[in-house]
């Protein structure tokens, strides 16, 4: 027994057109002819229907760290957030660094069912930066790529061997790019408000130095690099010469790095620690440019969701980071499209298409045959963040109290719904006017 | 089975922010920093403390301000003047001040910043003096604490803000009760100091330039934002300026790589009597304390009749009388 599901009369995400799209058994199929009683009819011309998002950066925090996360509540989070993929990091207690892990996570993410999960390993076992991690096994077993996130790989060498030694899987290597020499005990962005407040500061440099070191890599190994969070003017422009070399460097930023500057810090605010830190408004331009002139190849959350206690800490001792997946969107329509940086279709490209390129994830579309992962938002409904009301454990977002403009309907992965706002109602019974249906 | 999408949420104004500021700033039973401080709180605070300075030096009985108030002075990193220089001011205005002692306190068996100072809250502590090796630890407790009111005796590279008063009534004193047009050059490690943050907090409010310079290693990022100039030399710095402070040079410097030697240093940043003489005729010397003789300040300048480094010492207790005072009124008004 399928259930056919219309999605009736919404905006198509890269025509603008109104359309209708018909889902059954878990795909897109051409809009039946006959009518059908017992469809399920979603009808909401003022929203958007497109793929589902992919996130390419997240910590999901299994195996080791449940109180911060499961596999299950940061991909019912995805799912909140209008995302059907997610690619999580390997930094977890065990680090994801055999296949004998990687298949653990698969295994995991097919219980917990609300978000396709792609692995990502360790480039060195334990992610200490000394020894090579078995890439050739961990990517037969599903790694969809290789990362020490959390940690860069310090030695040049180690890199260029993991290039030369990844090459033949095709994967990229994910860099957390960040010259530990420069970054000695930093906490938040070097510049006026760590000097007024006294905290260490971490160097636009730490991370434009390793960019552009890891471009030279990529050249002199053919291996492929992914920039993991980019967050300074300099790294963007490292991503930009890499490109006009012709190298295989692609690269993502994240939401609070267009959004924030260091500002937000504002008083010891633990909600505004990440690392890579916010940095300076010259910073958050700079982004924005690199988003509207395509130096950036796509969009990541970095959700690295915390415990309470744990950012409750002083701000030298909380952990960096900040959840992402639910406010991705809300965030890129309300301060990139609304504002005219980008349009909405290069929006919804860069979570949708672009990563999944990267990363030679399955395509997805909404032409009959394609897989039924789609997200109906609409963007123009206004709503305010709420932790609380968060799926996922983590409460630990700098957005709290704001109003943002864009909003998730509905998430459907595999034709199953994996996420409905509240506002969607299912009791209203409508039945398609035979006209619409062509 | 159908869906249909009913209204979305009630809309609000797309809006950012606002950013995490304390409240605690504004909050007169803390004394967390000088920044955001009024001209008219700092100008009264300092006009009180020139007060309390004369009944301290007239050698008059304790009195009974602070009658009733557990004061705990919580020193979660070594000091020997701060501390001492608060207890005296306390017991002087009748508190009850009691010290904890970190090096044998259960912060080192795991316990958390939060949870011990909750204990003295428990035990009846009205107002916390903390010492604390990282910055915002005073803010944080501020924060976080429900009663209590928490004095900052120096956070990490972040403020010390009853150094700050206690220089700026040594000032008050030198420029003859006027900030406006007078200039204080700050030498050394600018980037570590949480007197220099202070200083520059309270004088910029008052009126007072601040220049500082400093070796490139030890002076931080967009430091002239702070609301003071850098001099690229000592004497540029020094030249014409209404009064001088040698901040002290820690031996973990040169560890750290950001300076080649102790030596290096005196020659090029020291305060000695060539530079002192570039100084108008009138100004004074300072320095925070302790000295490292012959280092950042020449032996012979510490010793001149231009140091005002032990009527620094004096005015500390002064100025904490009164700060005690002032944050206990507010806890008694809250209450």
């Amino acid at each position: 027994m399928s259930t056919l599901t219309l999605f009736k009369n919404v905006t198509h995400w890269k025509t603008g057109e109104k359309v209708t799209v018909a889902v059954e058994d878990g795909v897109v199929i051409p809009i039946p002819r006959r009518g059908h009683e017992h469809a399920r009819v979603l009808e909401a011309p003022q929203a958007v229907l497109a793929p589902g998002l992919v996130d390419l950066h997240v910590h999901l925090r299994e195996p080791g760290q449940s109180g911060k996360e499961t596999i299950e509540t940061g991909t019912r989070a995805a799912a909140a957030g209008g995302f059907t993929a997610v690619a999580c990091m390997p930094n977890t207690v065990p680090v994801v660094d055999t296949p004998a892990w990687v298949e653990w996570v698969l295994a995991r993410a097919r219980g917990a069912g609300y978000a396709r999960v792609y692995p990502i390993a360790a480039v060195t076992q334990g992610q200490k930066g000394e020894q090579l991690a078995p890439l050739q096994a961990m990517a037969r077993a599903g790694a969809v790529a290789f990362s020490d996130d959390g940690h860069p790989i310090e030695s040049a060498a180690m890199m260029r061997r993991a290039l030369e030694y990844a090459r033949n899987t095709g994967l990229p290597i994910i860099g957390h790019e960040e010259d530990p020499t420069l970054r000695v005990g930093g906490v938040m962005n070097e510049g006026f408000t760590a000097t007024r407040l006294g905290l260490r500061g971490l160097p636009n440099a730490a991370e434009s130095i390793m960019c552009r070191r890891d471009a030279d890599l990529a050249e002199l190994t053919g291996g492929r690099v992914h920039l993991a969070h980019l967050s300074a003017a300099q790294s963007f422009d490292a991503l930009r010469d890499a490109k006009r070399r012709g190298l295989p460097v692609s690269g993502e930023t994240c939401p609070h790095y267009w959004v924030l500057t260091d500002e937000a810090v504002g008083d010891y605010d633990t909600h505004a620690k990440m690392n890579p830190p916010l940095r300076s408004e010259v910073d958050r331009a700079a982004c924005i440019a690199a988003i509207a002139d395509g130096t950036i190849d796509c969009f990541a959350t970095d959700h690295a969701p915390h415990t309470s206690d744990e950012k409750a800490r002083p701000f030298a001792e909380a952990p960096f980071g900040i959840v992402g997946l639910e406010t991705a969107l809300a965030l890129t329509l309300t301060y990139l499209v609304h504002p005219g940086h980008i349009t909405l279709a290069r929006a919804i490209e860069l979570w949708t298409d672009a990563p999944r390129r990267l990363f030679n994830l399955p395509e997805v579309d909404l032409e009959p045959g394609s897989e039924a992962d789609l997200v109906l938002f609409d963007p123009q409904a206004e709503w305010t963040v709420e932790p609380e009301l968060f799926f996922s454990k983590g409460r630990n977002t700098p957005f709290a109290g704001w109003n943002l403009k864009g909003r998730v309907l509905a998430t459907m992965m595999a034709g199953r719904f994996t996420h409905l706002a509240p506002e969607v109602d299912f009791e209203h019974q409508l039945v398609l006017p035979a006209e619409s249906q062509k | 089975m159908t869906m249909s999408v009913s209204a979305p949420p009630a809309p609000a104004p797309v809006s950012a922010g606002p950013f995490h500021r304390y409240s605690v700033h504004s909050d007169a039973r803390h004394l967390l920093g000088l920044e955001g401080m009024t001209r008219d709180v700092l100008l009264a605070l300092l006009e009180d403390a020139a007060l309390e300075r004369e009944w301290l030096r007239s050698g008059a009985p304790n009195r009974a301000d602070l009658a009733g108030c557990s004061v705990m002075l919580a020193f979660v990193e070594d000091s020997t003047r701060t501390r001492m220089s608060f207890e005296v001011a306390a017991r002087r205005l009748g508190a009850n001040a009691l010290t904890f002692n970190a090096g044998a306190s259960s912060l080192n068996k795991g316990e958390t910043l939060l949870d011990t100072m909750r204990l003295f809250e428990a035990m009846g502590a009205q107002l916390l003096i903390v010492r604390h090796s990282m910055s915002g630890a005073p803010a944080y407790l501020a924060q976080h604490l429900r009663a209590t009111g928490v004095i900052n005796a120096g956070d990490g590279m972040h403020e010390h803000p009853t150094q700050g008063l206690l220089d700026l009534l040594t000032l008050r004193d030198a420029w003859h009760g006027e900030f406006e047009g007078r200039r204080l050059a700050i030498v050394g490690d600018i980037a570590h100091s949480r007197v220099a943050r202070s200083a520059i907090a309270g004088l910029t409010t008052l009126g007072a330039h601040v220049t500082v310079c400093g070796p490139g290693t030890l002076l931080p990022a967009d430091v002239e934002l702070l609301g003071c100039t850098v001099a690229p030399t000592v004497e540029d710095a020094m030249e014409g300026a209404d009064a001088v402070m040698a901040l002290r040079i820690q031996k973990e410097r040169m560890e750290g790589g950001l300076l080649p030697s102790l030596v290096e240093y005196a020659r090029e940043w020291g305060v000695n009597h060539e530079r002192v003489a570039l100084l108008k005729p009138d100004a004074v010397v300072m320095h925070p304390g302790p000295v490292n003789r012959g280092v950042e300040l020449q032996a012979a300048v510490a010793d001149s009749g231009r140091s005002v480094i032990l009527d620094q010492v004096a005015n500390g207790v002064a100025a904490r009388c009164a700060v005690l005072k002032r944050c206990w009124q507010a806890c008694r008004e809250a209450a």
